[in-house]
């Protein structure tokens, strides 16, 4: 399947799923100038022959390092299913957010909208808005058979909403401010939040700065391994991969 | 998505909340209520037993008060179990609202059915746990701990929260010393335990997880314990070892182990099939494969499940059923002593059914438990003894520990004499194996009687019983009745004739007995009073106690010198055996007969014995089946005839016709023992004439021919007599 490498030149995390905010790509298939590292990729992609693929898999299967040739395999077709659907609604390479919002809630049962903002910045390595197949590929690998450390390293990426290496007592409250039923009658609903944010952060915080740096956050889930995904479920749980795993790599063929 | 539908359901929840605001509000004044309440009951009286938490007193005082009051109570705990279901309608799964609600339903009824019961849970019952409903210690004042308020507050975003929250609040509530008693108790108050056990009911397997994680930490406390069976707990933590995450798996179980610790709890757990379940999780994984921690974890925890609960008879049938012995039998083979230790302990428990005392001697299992008599560790060697003290009532099974080389680490074991628990199992099995002749003369081999003897003193009752019980078996070898004496431990033996413990005093009246057969030591015996001491325990209310008093009683009387005098010098010793006669304990009347066969050799004593009624009461006695009875009344008899008109007196009380009948029996030594009774009665020709009636000379003609000596004279010497009354009458009748 021929599928045309364009990418937006969009790096802003907008919304927008038809057009890019910035200067209009020129309609027809002119190719807009690459980022660093596309034209590899898009070489690699754009040739869509047997070889081409292969060496796809190959590189896919390094890098991503949790899946075998044949479920990288898989995973591609499954991404071009994706794209397809993707890209009968609008031109462009990859699939965006939304698509990729559906995907996850449909496969892996995550309904939380700011988790699922957080993953898909994270699985965007490069910024661009859409989702391309090795980020895709790359992305899962830690979501279904990461290692704990992987996983600890990908969960503290998410919350830690603005990237700075630590997770802020404002981050954690952005994060948990819908977790708790308030009640009528209640003290000031911010203050019962701010409350779970304190258990929360002296549980956590081992050297008492008043944030979670990755130390930290390490050291805490060595102790309690519940405490993974303390601000938000943002890993599938074990039936969902389980069924994910069953359903996509079905038809690995038997060598 | 799911946030806009907890938007929308948080309209109606809304309404609910105030219900569970105002339930929360009068159940937090009702706890404080009821805490000043009972500090005031502490400093008058005692306050009577029956459940004290929060939940249930004010619903038996309710109940007290008339029903319309025990309603509203009623009401008042549906709408909080109810609210809580609600509340946390936007975060969890609707299928958690529905079993709230029958939650709710569930926890009126085992709460009406625990307040009717709560007195009845101290039915007397074969094992010695807590089955008396706990009664609450309280604190001094008023005062709620810090942890209390703590907890109280973590509480709030369990019960108010989504999964997130809640994960994080169970984990911060793990900070708390769990096993301190104001914690645990906390927990309680707080009403967390309920919501515990709510999350534990739902599909959230990290809430699971994390509740779990507390529940087992906290039913250490035998409150709890309590508090989470009637609330259902039990139910939800069975259902849960059906699940697929083997952590989950582990913890439930686990938690399972420490609820099991009381009879009702063991019911239930049986009841919703949790024992299959145990079982089918001891199948998990085979042996071999086992080396990584985490696969032997479901079997550990299902084990040591097993173990508590197995406390349980018909628990014990239950786990046969299941299949649960080959499995048992398994996993004895594995070397990690962490899972050994719950297996054996199961194996120990379960071993006083028949069934699996067969199934131990079939399945191989006395190789393994002899050779973890060796092992370092002294819990494991310590059930692997108890397991064998139990098995060893069957004489195969004795003959198997014997082939196995199991009595010399046995009896290495008692030098181990700081670890008093290891010593009272070494020493039982020690007893029990003992009772066969050929371990006796292994023991021998041993040394163990010397070492025996220098555990006579010293020690606590349980270890004392044991060793006694092992020297009395001991004692059927002549040797070992030496070696007690020269290691001086008759006279502890006497010493310990004056305890009062049951148990205790049947081996050692054993004990004594068996020592009294070597007449040097019934001289020692003699001298330390033992005989005294010995009759004395005739006026135990214990039957066991009297009736081995009794048959030791016989080798004194036997072995001691001057024997006659000395039974005399016993004031109203002679009424008081004579009128044992009058008990219904046929092991007592066994034992009184053989002893007055005993002393109704000497004259003397015989006719005191007479003029006590010895006579009437034998003789009522006569009417019997039992073959043990039998030979001894006869010997009694016997003996007794040989005093002035006795064999009269036997005649008129009707003795004769019974004892005739003795000779249709199949023991040879009852036909020895009447023999001699009928041949010492038939001197009067009133008893003849009887005799000839009930058709004995038939049988006596047959017995002539015996083997025995004895019954050869005895039946000679009567058919004799008889026949000379029975041609002298024919010469009166004829001239």
């Amino acid at each position: 399947m021929r599928v045309s490498t364009r990418s937006l030149l969009c790096p802003c995390v907008c919304l927008c799923p038809t057009r890019p905010c910035g200067p209009a790509a020129p309609p027809g298939r002119g190719r807009p100038p690459a980022l660093p590292g596309q034209r590899r990729w898009e070489r690699l992609r754009a040739a869509m022959s047997p070889k081409g693929r292969k060496l796809l898999v190959d590189t896919l299967t390094r890098s991503a390092k949790h899946f075998t040739k044949s479920e990288v395999e898989c995973l591609i077709k499954l991404y071009d299913t994706l794209v397809a659907k993707a890209s009968r609604q609008f031109a462009g390479a990859g699939f965006d957010r939304t698509v990729f919002r559906d995907t996850l809630y449909s496969y892996f049962g995550m309904t939380d909208d700011m988790v699922l903002d957080r993953v898909f910045i994270i699985f965007d390595k490069d910024n661009t808005g859409r989702i391309t197949v090795e980020e895709w590929v790359e992305g899962l690998a830690p979501l279904l058979r990461g290692t704990l450390e992987e996983k600890m390293k990908y969960c503290f990426a998410i919350y830690d909403l603005n990237g700075d290496g630590y997770i802020s007592k404002k981050e954690m409250f952005e994060m948990l401010k819908h977790s708790l039923l308030i009640q009528p009658g209640d003290e000031e609903p911010d203050e019962v939040v701010k409350d779970l944010v304190d258990i929360a952060l002296k549980k956590m915080d081992y050297d008492r700065d008043g944030k979670l740096s990755f130390t930290d956050f390490e050291k805490a889930v060595r102790d309690e391994s519940l405490l993974l995904e303390a601000f938000g479920p943002c890993l599938p749980d074990l039936k969902s991969t389980m069924s994910f795993e069953q359903k996509i790599f079905r038809e690995i063929p038997k060598k | 998505m799911a946030k806009q539908e907890s938007s929308m359901s948080k309209e109606p929840a809304h309404k609910k909340n105030q219900h569970v605001e105002g339930a929360e509000i009068s159940g937090q004044s009702q706890s404080l209520h009821n805490l000043t309440e009972k500090t005031e009951c502490e400093k008058g009286k005692t306050c009577s037993t029956g459940p004290t938490d929060q939940r249930s007193k004010p619903h038996m005082k309710w109940k007290s008060s008339g029903i319309s009051a025990s309603q509203s109570g009623d009401k008042v705990r549906k709408k909080y179990s109810e609210g809580e279901g609600k509340s946390r309608a936007g975060s969890l799964t609707a299928k958690k609202k529905a079993s709230g609600k029958s939650k709710s339903v569930k926890i009126q009824e085992t709460s009406k059915c625990k307040a009717s019961i709560s007195l009845e849970d101290s039915e007397s019952s074969s094992e010695t746990d807590e089955d008396e409903h706990p009664v609450r210690r309280q604190e001094g004042g008023s005062d709620l701990s810090a942890e209390y308020w703590g907890i109280q507050k973590l509480a709030k975003y369990v019960k108010g929260g989504d999964p997130t929250a809640t994960l994080i609040a169970l984990c911060s509530m793990r900070d708390f010393d769990l096993s301190e008693e104001t914690c645990q108790l906390a927990i309680k108050d707080t009403g967390c335990l309920e919501v515990l056990i709510n999350l534990l009911d739902t599909e959230e397997i990290k809430c699971q997880i994390g509740s779990l994680k507390i529940l087992k930490e906290i039913s250490q406390n035998i409150l709890i314990r309590h508090a989470i069976a009637d609330l259902g707990g039990l139910e939800i933590m069975v259902k849960i070892l059906d699940s697929t995450d083997t952590d989950l798996k582990c913890l439930a179980a686990e938690t399972i182990a420490n609820v099991a610790r009381f009879k009702r709890a063991r019911k239930t757990v049986r009841k919703h099939g949790g024992i299959k379940k145990l079982v089918e999780l001891l199948e998990s994984i085979s042996v071999a494969s086992s080396y990584q921690v985490k696969d032997t974890e479901t079997v550990r925890c299902a084990a040591l499940a097993l173990w508590s609960c197995s406390k349980s008879i018909k628990n014990k049938k239950a786990i046969r059923k299941a299949g649960g012995i080959p499995l048992l039998a398994r996993w004895l083979k594995c070397s990690h002593a962490n899972i050994l230790i719950p297996i054996v302990g199961t194996l120990q428990e379960c071993a006083s059914e028949p069934s699996y005392r067969l199934a131990i001697r079939t399945e191989g299992m006395i190789e393994t438990l002899v050779k973890n008599l060796s092992s370092e560790h002294e819990e494991l060697q310590m059930h692997c003894a108890s397991a064998i003290h139990k098995c060893a009532e069957d004489e195969e099974i004795r003959d198997l520990v014997r082939k196995h080389e199991g009595l010399q680490p046995l009896s290495a074991l008692l030098d181990k004499s700081e670890n008093k628990q290891l010593l009272a199992a070494v020493t039982g099995a020690i007893w029990k194996c003992a009772m066969s002749r050929e371990n006796v003369l292994k023991f021998q081999e041993y040394k163990t009687v010397e070492t025996l003897v220098t555990l006579l003193t010293d020690q606590p009752e349980e270890v004392l019983i044991n060793v006694i019980g092992a020297l009395a078996e001991c004692c059927q070898e002549e040797e070992n009745r030496g070696t007690i004496r020269r290691l001086g431990g008759i006279a502890p033996m006497v010493t310990l004739l004056t305890s009062t413990n049951p148990a205790l005093l049947v081996n050692v009246n054993k004990a004594v007995g068996g020592c009294a057969m070597d007449p040097e030591n019934m001289a020692i015996i003699d001298s330390l009073d033992g005989v005294r001491l010995l009759w004395s325990l005739l006026k135990n209310p214990n039957p066991g106690v009297q009736a081995s008093a009794a048959w030791a009683l016989c080798p004194c009387v036997e072995n001691a010198q001057n024997s006659g005098e000395m039974v005399r010098s016993f004031v109203a010793g002679l009424e008081l055996l004579v009128n044992l006669l009058k008990s219904n304990d046929k092991e007592v009347l066994t034992s009184i007969c053989a002893a007055i066969a005993n002393i109704a050799k000497d004259e003397e004593n015989l006719a005191v014995m007479t003029d006590h009624g010895v006579v009437p009461l034998l003789s009522k006695l006569a009417n019997t089946n039992n073959n043990k009875l039998r030979r001894h009344l006869a010997e009694a008899i016997a003996h007794c005839c040989m005093w002035g008109s006795n064999r009269v007196a036997f005649g008129e009380a009707k003795a004769v016709a019974p004892l005739a009948r003795y000779l249709k029996s199949k023991d040879p030594l009852v036909h020895r023992a009447t023999a001699q009774a009928l041949y010492q009665l038939s001197e009067d020709p009133n008893n003849c004439v009887t005799m000839h009636e009930n058709g004995v000379v038939k049988l006596l003609l047959a017995m002539v021919g015996s083997t025995d000596d004895i019954l050869q004279e005895a039946a000679a010497g009567c058919i004799a007599n008889i026949r000379r009354l029975a041609l002298a009458t024919e010469k009166a009748k004829y001239g």
